[in-house]
């Protein structure tokens, strides 16, 4: 997934060569490279967006078994959901949002460190690099779990931190809402890292010699000049982690890093739809999920000023 | 003193930062050498039979959830990276109406959560009545790797010079054998890199999977069921291989990239 991050990046750098008039031109052969892929998109993500939203307002039907259900326009299913998961929706928003503030603390000074301070050995650097990718190759749940048993309470963290006083003998790490953020947190590092590489990597370090120049305290040119020049790989980190963080349910999960109170959208749109059989509910919780991280990354882009990511 | 110890702050925190983000690799490849017998929990002593006997486990399941695993992803690589490459020339190469709608269609499925697509693609299956098995994964897993496709193959074709592509057609190259013999060659790597990521986002995916996969497991789904009771080392030990492998084949690319980036700088 490593290169999902660094490839999700680089549009807003290489979008200038296409501009050039001599390179396009008008082709039947056009549509030819586009029409089956824009129609198994079409066929595969917007008509189950459409079938998830049709679901979302389904009715139970009368004299029907457990998960039957007729189309209908049953608005209730959305008032029902929220007042029903109402927790579940805070919890996931702010979760994702504590680990997203976390993971952009962790990762840009490493990021800075990769990107402007290695420049010099580059060995060093793609080691580095290969370092903050190295994650992606062995199984995200197997990492999840071996934090949860790094953490569980015969553990030598827990026991230590218990024989220090710095934990209540009867108190447990995992299945609270520090651990989900912690899991949550660790797991999107990477995600966060890779886009700050990918602009500090480019940043002129001219720039901060002339803030010193000018006076400026080494504070001052950070967020005055570091801070700015950096904004597309922190607008691009932060969305790469808040999104998936928000929908994920593995961190939240009872059998890995969660309890019972600390289950996220993800868990109830996985219980209802898997388990419960309530695709209604599942689909409109779906549907509020995604339409909040619409707004929310829609409002976040225009104020930062950097829809050339798009 | 002072001096050295601002010097000496970033290099050590981002060698700390590093060290953090390998813990949980290093136990996983820890344990995948611990003598347990249901649950790999406590250690139990190091033994090398995990490594040897990786199918013996459970009647061969966690290696079946293995083999579904590789053969999903290289099915949905295949499929992906065609369809993306494709995308991905026109969108550089040449003028077409919806410009901007195709654009928004292909970064949309990136900014969606994964658990809106999975439910999004089991609620059309259940809808239309399509059984959920090997077919329903591969065709949701080829969904979301078409946008990273792509995204990676777009830097290829827009790094590309169209003067190379242009000499080939004065010099009376066909259509077919200017792509055959300059465009695709030169596009190679960035194709390549692009399968890479799908097999890899397509491997490791577990939400979307578990909305779309009915009694098929693959290797993620196997770890996220048996969570609850234990994971067998064997999992550990499948995993850890995976990771050397992968592993291996990134420093290699990188370092072979090194050399030719200096040969390169040799000859201009």
């Amino acid at each position: 997934m490593a290169f999902a991050v660094l490839a999700s990046t680089a549009p807003s750098t290489t979008s200038a060569p296409s501009s050039d008039p001599v390179a396009r031109r008008r082709s039947p052969v056009a549509l030819f490279l586009l029409l089956p892929g824009i129609l198994y998109l079409v066929l595969f993500f917007l008509t189950p967006l459409v079938s998830l939203l049709l679901t979302s307002f389904q009715a139970p039907r009368e004299f029907g078994d457990i998960g039957q259900y007729d189309y209908a326009f049953r608005w209730q299913n959305y008032v029902e959901v929220v007042t029903t998961y109402w927790p579940h929706i805070v919890r996931s928003f702010s979760y994702a949002l504590a680990a997203t503030f976390f993971a952009l603390l962790i990762s840009y000074p490493l990021a800075y460190f990769i990107g402007v301070k290695a420049r010099r050995w580059p060995l060093l650097q793609s080691l580095m690099l290969v370092l903050v990718i190295a994650p992606f190759f062995i199984s995200f749940l197997l990492r999840t779990l071996a934090w949860k048993q790094l953490f569980s309470d015969e553990s030598y963290v827990v026991q230590s931190l218990k024989a220090l006083s710095l934990l209540a003998p009867e108190a447990h790490v995992t299945g609270t809402a520090f651990s989900v953020i912690f899991g949550l947190t660790y797991n999107f590092i990477p995600f966060m890292t890779l886009p700050l590489y990918t602009t500090l990597e480019r940043l002129d370090v001219r720039y901060l010699e002339a803030g010193n120049d000018l006076y400026a305290s080494p504070f001052q040119v950070f967020r005055k000049v570091t801070i700015p020049l950096s904004m597309p790989g922190i607008v691009a980190g932060t969305l790469l982690t808040f999104i998936p963080a928000a929908g994920d349910y593995i961190n939240a999960s009872r059998d890995f890093l969660g309890g019972t109170g600390t289950q996220m959208m993800g868990n109830v749109i996985e219980a209802n739809f898997l388990v419960l059989q309530n695709f209604p509910a599942a689909a409109a919780l779906s549907i509020l999920l995604m339409t909040v991280i619409l707004v929310i990354v829609g409002i976040y882009i225009k104020r930062s000023g950097t829809e050339e990511l798009l | 003193m002072k001096l050295s110890l601002g010097k000496w702050l970033l290099p050590v925190y981002s060698a700390l930062a590093l060290l953090f983000l390998m813990i949980p690799i290093g136990y996983t490849f820890v344990y995948s050498f611990n003598d347990s017998h249901k649950s790999n929990i406590t250690w139990q002593g190091f033994t090398f039979d995990k490594w040897l006997n990786v199918c013996n486990v459970q009647n061969g399941v966690v290696c079946q959830a293995f083999g579904n695993s590789l053969f999903i992803g290289a099915v949905a690589t295949v499929i992906a990276t065609t369809l993306g490459t494709m995308i991905a020339i026109a969108l550089v190469r040449y003028r077409f109406k919806f410009r901007s709608q195709t654009s928004l269609l292909l970064f949309l499925p990136m900014a969606t959560p994964e658990v809106v697509l999975g439910a999004g693609l089991a609620a059309q299956f259940l809808s239309i009545g399509v059984p959920k098995d090997m077919l329903t994964i591969i065709l949701a897993h080829t969904m979301f790797c078409i946008s990273f496709v792509v995204v990676t193959v777009k830097a290829r074709v827009a790094s590309l010079d169209p003067a190379l592509e242009e000499a080939g057609r004065d010099l009376y190259g066909s259509a077919v054998q200017v792509f055959a013999r300059i465009t695709f060659p030169l596009l190679l790597p960035g194709i390549l890199a692009a399968a890479l990521l799908s097999f890899a986002l397509s491997f490791d995916d577990f939400i979307i999977t578990n909305f779309n996969s009915g009694a098929v497991t693959t290797f993620p789904k196997y770890i996220y069921i048996s969570a609850a009771r234990g994971i067998p080392a064997e999992a550990n030990v499948l995993a850890s291989a995976v990771f050397i492998l992968a592993l291996v084949v990134v420093v290699t690319v990188q370092v072979s990239g090194a050399a030719r980036a200096r040969r390169l700088a040799k000859l201009s």
